[in-house]
C-alpha cells in the first residue's frame, strides 16, 4: 500500500491553548482511519488545518509528495481532497442531483461557462455518484426536504464526485439514527476499498469506529497518544484512561 | 501654522454631529441587527425640531442647551414609535426587508418635515453665548465649533459609562454579543430593543440638532448624512464606540482637508481613505472580524426551476401586447393615449435595470444599495462620449455597458470582501461618491444642471427606439436568465446558498460574485442609456441614492425569490408611482405602501405564485411536503 496523505509535526495554538501538538501520521491508499478523542481534543482543529481552512503554527501536510500546506480549500480540494463537513453543507436552492452536477462542473473546470443549462451537463456521471450512494430516486428532489441521513448521503456523492485520493469526514454519522450510521459507514468502507480512496474520519460512535476503521489514532488534548489496530487501542492502557478515567483528578493524574 | 491649526479644528467640530449619528446607528444594530435607513431622517429631524424648540424657548445660554436636548428627546420618541409600530414586527424578516422598510420610514419623514417646516432651507440660530468667535493664532474660529469639538469626547465618555457601569448597559452589551443568550437568562427583550431604538435615535436627533448653528436644517440632510454615517461605521468597525468616534474625526479632518486638495469632489479623499481601510482591515480600524449572515436575503429552501408552461404563455402574452402595442395605439387612439408607448417604454427600462440587481441579489444574494451607480454611470458614459468627443449614438449607445461594466468592476472589488449589510452599506457609500463625482464636477459633467439635448440618430424615431427599448430589455431579461440556468449561474447561487461548501468543492466565490457583480453593472449601464436616449438628458439625480431604491422596490415589489419578480415589480412600481404622481404626497404615498407591503407581503407579487392560490392557478410547480 502506498501513502497517500502524510502530516508531519503538525501543530496548532489558539491564544495559550496548544489545539494540536506535533502530530505526525500517515494515512494510505484505500484506508479506513479514525481520528478518535474526547471532546476539546483537537480533531476538527485538525482537519482544518489538513483541508486549508486552518493555517498550522509548524508542520506540514504532503498529498502523495507534495506539500499541500497554504493552500486555500479550493486549492486543496483541486488536489484531490474532498470533505464532508459535522453540519451537512448543501444546496438549499438546488436539487439533490443539481448540487452533484454543480461539482462536478467544478471539478471539470466548466464552473465559468454561461450558456449552456447547467442541468443538461454531466447528467449521467451525477447519476452514477447518486447510484453509488443509494439516491437515485430521490435525485429531483430539494436537499431542503430531504431526510438528515439522506443529506449525508447526498454530501457523500458531493465529496466523491472530483475523484478524492483522500476523504476527510469530520463526524459522519453525527445526528443519525443508530440504524444509519452503519449503514452510511458500511457504504463508505466499501466505496473507498473499490475506489482505493483513503478516508480519515472523526467520530465519537465507538460501534461505528471499531466496526470500520482500520487503524484508529487518538488525539488528546492535542497530542496523538495512540495509533494501532482496532484492538491494540482498545486494549491501550492510555486511551482507557483518556476515555474511562484514571480514577485520578482529571489534568492531574494523566498530565 | 494658525490656519493649519483652524482646519484642523473645523475638521474636529465638523466630526461630532457624524460621530453622534454614526455611534447611534452602529449601537441600534449592534442589537436589533437592523441597520436604521431612517438614521439620517432623525438626524433631520433633530434639526428641524430643534430649529422650533430654540425659537420658542431658546432665548438664554441655558434654555438654548435645554431646547437642544428636548428636540433630541422627542426624536428619541420617535424612534421608540417606529420600533413599536414597525421594527418589532420584522426583526426575524431577511435583512433587505427591515432596510426597505425604514427607507419607507424616510420617505414618510420626509412629507412629514415638508408639510410641518416647507420646502425653503432653513438658515442657521445662532446660540446664545458662543455667537462670537475666538482667535487663535491670528485666524478666527467660531465659538461654537469649540463647543461642537467637546461634545463629541463627552457623548462617548457618557456612552462608554452608561455601557460599562449600568445594568442597563451590560445587558445592552450582553445583547449585542449573543441575542438568544439574554433572553433565555430571562431579560425581557422588547425593553431592552425599544430602549437601544430609543438610545440610537436619540442620538441622531443629538446629532441634527448641535449642528444647527453651523449647518441649519433642509430636506436633503437626510440622504447627506447617511452615507457619510456609513462610511464612518465600515470605516471605524460596526459596533465599535471607538473606531466609530476616530472614523468621524478621519472622516472630519478629510472633509476639511479634501476641500484644499481635491476641491471638486471632497467626497473622493473619503472613497479613498475607506478604500485603504477597507483593503487592510475589511472589518473596520477597531471592529472585529465576525461573520454576519453570508447573505441579506433569505436562502429558498425550493430549487429554481425553468418557468412553468403557464407563466412562459402568460410571458408569451404579455410580450405579444408589448409588440403590437404601437398598432393598437394607432387603430384605438380614443381607448389608448399616445403617451401610453411613453410609459411602456419607461417600465421597459426599468425592468431591465430591476432584472440587472435581481440577478446579483436573489441569485446571488448581494444586495447592492448603490446600483444607480451604474444606472447613471451607462447613462453618463454615452452623454460624456456625445457631449465632450461628439461620438454618433452609433458608438455611444454601444460604450453606455462598458463604462458601467468597469464602474462596477472597480466598485465590485472592494464590495465583495464583505456580505450582508456591510456589502449593502459600501456599495451605497460608493454610489454616492460617485453621484458626488457627477455632481461636483461641473467642468466635466456640467454638474447639477446635468447633459441635455442627448438623442439618438435620426433613423431611430421614437417607434424604432421603442422597439429598440423592447428588444434590448427582452433579450437582456432573456440573457440574465440563461446565465442563472448556466454552470456560472449555479456557482453563484452555490455561494450565496453555502459559502463553506462552495469554497470546499473548489469555487472562488468571490471572483464569481465580483464577475456576476461586473455582468450585472453592464446591463444596468444598458437601461441607463436607454433612459438617457429616451429622456433626452441625464442629470445627477439618476445617480442619487432614491434611484438606486427605486430598483430594490421593484424587486422586492415583484418577489426576491421568483425569476420573474423584477419584471412583475417593475411593472408595478411604475405604475403605482405614476398613480401617485398626482398627488403632492407622493413621497409619504410610497412609504406608507412600501412598509404596507414589507408587513403584508413579504414575498413580494411574483412570489404570490408560489402561495398554494397561486399554484393551483398554476403559476408554479406543487411544493414538496418535508419527508
Amino acid at each position: 500500500m502506498s501513502t497517500v496523505l502524510s502530516v508531519q509535526n503538525l501543530s496548532k495554538a489558539f491564544g495559550g491553548v496548544q489545539a494540536v501538538e506535533d502530530v505526525t501520521f500517515a494515512v494510505d491508499a484505500g484506508e479506513m482511519r479514525a481520528l478518535i478523542g474526547p471532546n476539546g481534543a483537537g480533531k476538527t482543529t485538525c482537519f482544518n488545518m489538513l483541508n486549508g481552512q486552518l493555517k498550522p503554527d509548524s508542520g506540514d501536510v504532503l498529498l502523495g509528495n507534495r506539500s499541500i500546506l497554504g493552500l486555500p480549500p479550493r486549492e486543496v480540494w483541486r488536489r484531490g481532497v474532498g470533505r464532508t463537513f459535522q453540519i451537512t453543507a448543501t444546496y438549499g436552492s438546488m436539487t439533490v442531483r443539481e448540487n452533484i452536477q454543480t461539482t462536478l462542473l467544478s471539478h471539470h473546470r466548466q464552473i465559468n461557462r454561461m450558456w449552456t443549462a447547467a442541468r443538461t451537463l454531466f447528467v449521467d456521471e451525477a447519476m452514477a455518484l447518486l447510484e453509488q450512494v443509494g439516491m437515485v430516486n430521490q435525485y429531483d428532489r430539494a436537499c431542503g426536504v430531504l431526510a438528515y441521513g439522506d443529506l449525508k448521503r447526498v454530501e457523500l456523492a458531493v465529496a466523491l464526485a472530483n475523484d478524492p485520493q483522500v476523504l476527510l469526514m469530520d463526524e459522519p454519522t453525527a445526528g443519525m439514527a443508530p440504524r444509519e450510521r452503519v449503514d452510511l459507514m458500511a457504504l463508505t468502507a466499501e466505496i473507498a476499498s473499490a475506489r482505493n480512496i483513503a478516508v480519515l474520519f472523526t467520530e465519537h460512535d465507538m460501534d461505528v469506529v471499531f466496526a470500520h476503521a482500520h487503524r484508529i489514532m487518538v488525539l488528546d488534548r492535542g497530542r496523538l497518544i495512540a495509533e494501532g489496530a482496532p484492538n491494540d487501542v482498545r486494549n491501550n492502557e492510555m486511551v482507557q484512561e483518556v476515555y474511562l478515567g484514571s480514577g485520578a483528578v482529571h489534568g492531574v493524574g494523566s498530565a | 501654522m494658525g490656519e493649519l491649526i483652524v482646519t484642523i479644528l473645523t475638521g474636529l467640530s465638523s466630526a461630532a454631529s457624524l460621530f453622534l449619528v454614526a455611534a447611534g446607528l452602529s449601537i441600534i444594530f449592534g442589537v436589533t441587527r437592523i441597520v436604521n435607513f431612517a438614521h439620517g431622517s432623525f438626524y433631520m429631524l433633530g434639526a428641524f425640531i430643534g430649529y422650533t424648540m430654540v425659537q420658542a424657548i431658546g432665548g438664554t445660554i441655558v434654555s438654548y442647551w435645554v431646547a437642544v436636548l428636548i428636540a433630541a428627546l422627542v426624536v428619541g420618541l420617535i424612534g421608540v414609535l417606529m420600533e413599536i409600530l414597525l421594527l418589532r414586527r420584522i426583526y426575524h424578516a431577511p435583512e433587505l426587508f427591515q432596510l426597505i422598510a425604514t427607507f419607507g420610514v424616510i420617505l414618510v419623514i420626509q412629507d412629514v418635515a415638508k408639510e410641518i417646516w416647507g420646502n425653503e432651507d432653513i438658515v442657521s440660530p445662532r446660540a446664545p453665548g458662543l455667537d462670537g468667535a475666538v482667535e487663535i493664532f491670528g485666524q478666527r474660529l467660531p465659538e461654537y465649533d469649540l463647543a461642537l469639538i467637546a461634545i463629541a469626547p463627552m457623548v462617548l465618555i457618557g456612552l462608554r459609562l452608561l455601557f460599562y457601569k449600568t445594568r442597563w448597559g451590560t445587558l445592552v452589551r450582553a445583547a449585542t454579543q449573543d441575542r438568544q443568550m439574554v433572553a433565555a437568562l430571562g431579560v425581557n427583550q422588547r425593553w431592552l430593543f425599544t430602549g437601544v431604538v430609543f438610545l440610537g435615535s436619540l442620538l441622531a436627533g443629538l446629532g441634527g440638532a448641535v449642528q444647527l448653528p453651523k449647518g441649519g436644517a433642509d430636506l436633503l440632510m437626510d440622504f447627506g448624512i447617511i452615507a457619510e454615517a456609513f462610511v464612518v461605521v465600515v470605516v471605524g468597525g460596526m459596533g465599535s464606540l471607538g473606531g466609530a468616534f476616530l472614523a468621524a474625526i478621519l472622516i472630519g479632518l478629510l472633509n476639511v482637508f479634501g476641500i484644499q486638495i481635491f476641491p471638486n469632489s471632497t467626497l473622493v479623499m473619503m472613497f479613498l481613505v475607506m478604500a485603504v481601510v477597507l483593503v487592510f482591515r475589511p472589518w473596520g480600524l477597531l471592529g472585529k472580524p465576525e461573520t454576519p449572515a453570508a447573505t441579506g436575503t433569505e436562502i429558498p429552501n425550493e430549487p429554481l426551476r425553468p418557468a412553468v408552461p403557464m407563466v412562459k404563455v402568460l410571458a408569451g402574452l404579455v410580450l405579444a401586447f408589448l409588440i403590437a402595442l404601437p398598432l393598437l395605439q394607432e387603430l384605438f387612439p380614443t381607448v389608448l393615449d399616445p403617451f401610453v408607448i411613453v410609459q411602456a417604454n419607461e417600465i421597459l427600462f426599468f425592468v431591465l435595470f430591476a432584472a440587472a440587481l435581481h440577478f446579483i441579489m436573489g441569485p446571488g444574494g448581494m444586495v447592492s444599495f448603490g446600483h444607480a451607480a451604474f444606472f447613471g454611470g451607462g447613462a453618463y458614459t454615452s452623454a460624456l462620449l456625445v457631449f465632450h468627443f461628439g461620438l454618433p449614438f452609433e458608438l455611444a449607445f454601444p460604450a453606455a455597458p462598458i463604462g458601467a461594466a468597469l464602474l462596477a468592476l472597480i466598485i465590485g472589488w472592494f464590495c465583495v470582501r464583505l456580505t450582508g449589510v456591510y456589502f449593502a452599506m459600501l456599495t451605497l457609500a460608493f454610489a454616492q461618491i460617485a453621484w458626488s463625482i457627477v455632481f461636483q464636477w461641473t467642468e466635466v459633467t456640467e454638474g447639477d444642471d446635468g447633459i441635455n439635448s442627448i438623442w439618438p440618430s435620426d433613423w431611430v424615431t421614437p417607434l424604432v427606439l421603442y422597439y429598440l427599448t423592447l428588444g434590448l430589455t427582452v433579450a437582456g431579461v432573456l440573457l440574465i436568465r440563461r446565465i442563472v440556468f448556466s454552470p456560472f449561474g449555479y456557482a453563484l447561487r452555490a455561494g450565496r446558498d453555502s459559502p463553506l461548501r462552495s469554497e470546499a468543492i473548489g469555487i472562488n466565490i468571490r471572483r464569481q460574485q465580483w464577475f456576476a457583480f461586473t455582468i450585472s453593472g453592464a446591463f444596468a449601464g444598458v437601461a441607463g442609456a436607454l433612459f438617457l436616449y429616451t429622456k433626452g438628458s441625464i442629470a445627477p439625480t439618476s445617480m442619487e441614492i432614491a434611484r438606486s431604491f427605486d430598483a430594490l422596490l421593484m424587486t422586492l415589489l415583484g418577489g426576491v425569490e421568483a425569476l420573474a419578480g423584477p419584471v412583475v415589480g417593475a411593472a408595478a412600481f411604475k405604475l403605482l408611482e405614476d398613480l401617485f404622481a398626482a398627488s403632492e404626497y407622493w413621497r409619504g404615498l410610497m412609504g406608507i405602501t412600501i412598509i404596507a407591503l414589507v408587513l403584508l407581503l413579504p414575498k413580494g407579487v411574483a412570489g404570490f405564485a408560489q402561495t398554494g392560490v397561486g399554484r393551483r392557478l398554476g403559476l408554479s410547480r406543487a411544493e414538496e411536503v418535508r419527508a
